[in-house]
């Protein structure tokens, strides 16, 4: 599915090729199975990413149905959970991330957004 | 427990008087709530639950905490001897700690809460656990937004929860108002357990009370219970009903004479006794003295003492005369000496339980029973009392309990309302006369048993309790050195009275001695005229007989023809 497009859909760890940059966004996101919500989810992302963060993001998307075990490393309870790896610290975004705004105040965006346009 | 009707299948929970309670346990592949104020001991309660089920009942548990690490969780319970660690590394336990956030968290849109649903799963397929804990899942509510989701996904989660067939135990924070502070009890209805740890009079006690349970009976009332180092224990269920077995054995008193004031034979075995009186009357010595007996018999005893220390009770008794000491180092009695205000009144009846339990004695003694008694807390202190002393009949263990009256008080009276729970009840009292204090012993009542309505007086000897009948004279009863002097009175009285019977027995004998004297003298006078008489008599005769040769003599020599004398009836 669409999924398929985004980077290296990994759900044990790989060598994270976008490392060099140091303004690299490493975006992970959690879902089970494909629902709506999660589908929805990975669409909007995508879709800000593009926008926002051309050239230097990586989306990795893990299925919890077929990990389980992955929930708990990343203390997930919410599904889906958006989390921002990197830069450090560490957020979390919940919900289908339709409220771009917040999204992108989740990944501290809006600033950099703002001077863009 | 055992009933004829189905009732619902139930999951023991192994913590000691829970399962009493609840006839058998939590309802079996069903959540329960358990929610009460902070540091109630709901975690520890659902940690138990889970242990023992690992332990007890082959039955594997997830632990499911959203407020503590589980290297806290795995620290904290250690001090109760449960080894998380150990049970983890073998597969019974699984502890998941979910690390909630709020700042941490942006909401962008709709949500589920699958990723928990995901883990919980995960974690009980990992190990085939039958019970889960869910502590405290109202943290979710401060750590993610938008109660509506959570509310419809908590229901989604406790029919989960069904379907999977786990028994579950989800805590909760006791709100304002409401059980938990998120109103949990609407989702979780089918067994609700309330906790509350109280502070009255600066002692805290802690209470537990199903306030729920659908499809099955259970008990209503508030069980106090404690947390110790065995862990989580509700008490004491046993008193739930009075079904008691009475024995007819016979136990004696130590006191040879109060076993022939109750009807011969001492105490009952199982039977409560209490000894009440005002400060000084004994009741402790007369509770050693039976301590003593028991020990010198072969019983075991053990005495609960709540305002002297062992040795100085040891010391104290050993100056009447009775040394315990001996028992004491050959382990048939033991001492439990705390300061009643050590805890509250649910933790010492859980100390005596254990303490009874361990030891196991024939022969239980509570010196005072008073003592608990702070403030206004009677009524707590008669429960507690009933239930020990229905859990000692229950073990046919003989309960001696004192009771100090206060001063001025009616001495049928006990500071705590317990003589309806006292099958023999002894009185001692301070008899107050001739400027002196004495010590005096009444039955008050003994069920079952031909008992004595007499006082006697109570004496502490170097030889121990000794009883004495008191004089009860036209000033009343005597005791003491009153009853001393009139016993020397009484004695007096006796030697005069002895005295004088000699005194007529002796003149008696000197008249029967004068008496015998004078017939003596009699005799020989009339022995000595009777003589006489006789010698005249002999000369009359021979005179008479001389006369009457003369006459012969005269006639022949008038040749008369007729015979003198009077012969006239020869002549006809």
């Amino acid at each position: 599915m669409t999924a398929k497009t985004a980077k290296p859909k990994s759900a044990p760890r790989k060598p994270r090729p976008a490392r060099a940059k140091s303004d690299a966004y490493i975006l992970r996101l959690y879902v089970a199975g494909l629902t709506s919500n999660s589908m929805t989810a990975l669409a909007n992302l995508k879709q800000i990413c593009e926008e926002h963060l051309a050239g230097r993001y990586e989306i990795q998307v893990i299925d919890l149905l077929a990990n389980p075990r992955l929930a708990q490393g990343d203390q997930i309870l919410a599904i889906p959970t958006l989390v921002r790896k990197l830069p450090v610290p560490m957020r979390k975004i919940i919900g289908d991330l339709s409220d771009t705004e917040r999204v992108l105040i989740g990944l501290d965006l809006q600033p950099q957004e703002r001077s863009g346009s | 427990m055992t009933k004829t009707r189905t009732q619902l299948p139930k999951t023991p929970t192994g913590i000691q008087g829970l399962d009493e309670i609840t006839g058998g346990g939590l309802p079996k592949g069903r959540p329960t709530l358990v929610c009460g104020g902070a540091g109630c001991g709901k975690t520890l309660l659902a940690m138990e639950f889970l242990v023992r089920g690992a332990t007890q009942f082959h039955e594997p548990g997830v632990f499911m905490a959203f407020e503590e690490t589980a290297k806290d969780l795995t620290e904290n319970v250690a001090s109760l001897g449960f080894d998380l660690k150990d049970l983890i590394a073998h597969k019974k336990l699984a502890v998941d700690y979910v690390y909630l956030e709020r700042s941490e968290i942006e909401e962008t849109g709709a949500y589920n809460l699958e990723g928990l649903f995901i883990r919980l799963n995960q974690a009980i397929e990992a190990i085939g656990a039958k019970r889960v804990v869910l502590d405290t899942i109202e943290s979710l509510f401060s750590g993610l937004p938008n109660p509506l989701i959570l509310r419809a996904e908590l229901r989604r989660l406790f029919r989960w929860l069904k379907d999977k067939g786990v028994t579950a135990v989800i805590t909760g924070e006791r709100g304002d108002g409401t059980l938990t502070r998120q109103g949990l009890e609407e989702y979780v209805s089918d067994c609700v357990i309330v906790l509350d740890h109280r502070v009255t009079e600066q002692v805290s006690s802690r209470r537990l009370r199903v306030v729920k349970y659908r499809g099955s009976t259970h008990g209503t009332n508030e069980y106090p219970f404690l947390i110790d180092e065995d862990g989580f224990s509700v008490l004491p269920i046993t008193s739930l009903g009075l079904q008691q077995a009475a024995s007819t054995q016979r136990i004696p008193t130590g006191v040879d004479r109060l076993d022939t004031m109750l009807g011969g034979a001492g105490y009952y075995r199982g039977s409560s006794v209490l000894i009440s009186g005002t400060a000084g009357t004994g009741k402790s010595s007369l509770a050693a003295t039976f301590v003593e007996a028991a020990c010198r018999r072969g019983e075991r005893a053990l005495y609960f003492a709540f305002e002297e220390s062992p040795s100085q009770i040891l010391r104290n008794m050993r100056s009447i005369g009775i040394d315990l000491e001996p028992w004491v180092k050959k382990g048939r009695l033991q001492f439990q000496a705390n300061r009643p205000t050590f805890a509250g009144l649910e933790m010492h009846l859980t100390t005596m339980h254990k303490a009874i339990q361990r030891f196991r004695p024939q022969v239980v003694v509570v010196d005072p029973v008073n003592s608990f008694v702070v403030g206004d807390n009677e009524t707590e202190v008669k429960a507690m009392l009933m239930r020990l002393v229905d859990f000692l009949k229950m073990n046919q263990i003989t309960a001696l309990l004192t009771s100090l009256t206060s001063g001025g008080s009616v001495l049928e009276k006990t500071d705590v309302a317990i003589s309806s729970l006292i099958d023999t009840w002894l009185l001692l009292r301070d008899i107050e006369s001739g400027g002196e204090r004495n010590r005096g012993l009444y039955i008050l009542k003994s069920r079952g048993m031909a008992h004595s309505n007499q006082i006697r007086e109570f004496l502490l000897t170097e030889h121990g309790v000794a009883l004495r009948d008191v004089y009860v004279g036209p000033a009343g009863v005597l005791t003491g050195s009153a009853r001393v002097a009139q016993e020397a009175q009484e004695q007096a009285a006796h030697t005069a009275r002895q005295q004088e019977v000699e005194r007529r027995q002796l003149e008696l004998e000197r008249k029967r001695q004068v008496l015998e004297g004078q017939i003596a003298a009699m005799r020989a006078e009339y022995e000595a005229q009777a003589a006489e008489t006789l010698k005249i008599i002999g000369q009359e005769q021979v005179r008479e007989a001389q006369l009457a040769q003369e006459r012969v003599a005269m006639g022949l020599s008038r040749k008369a023809d007729t015979k003198p004398n009077g012969h006239k009836g020869h002549a006809k």
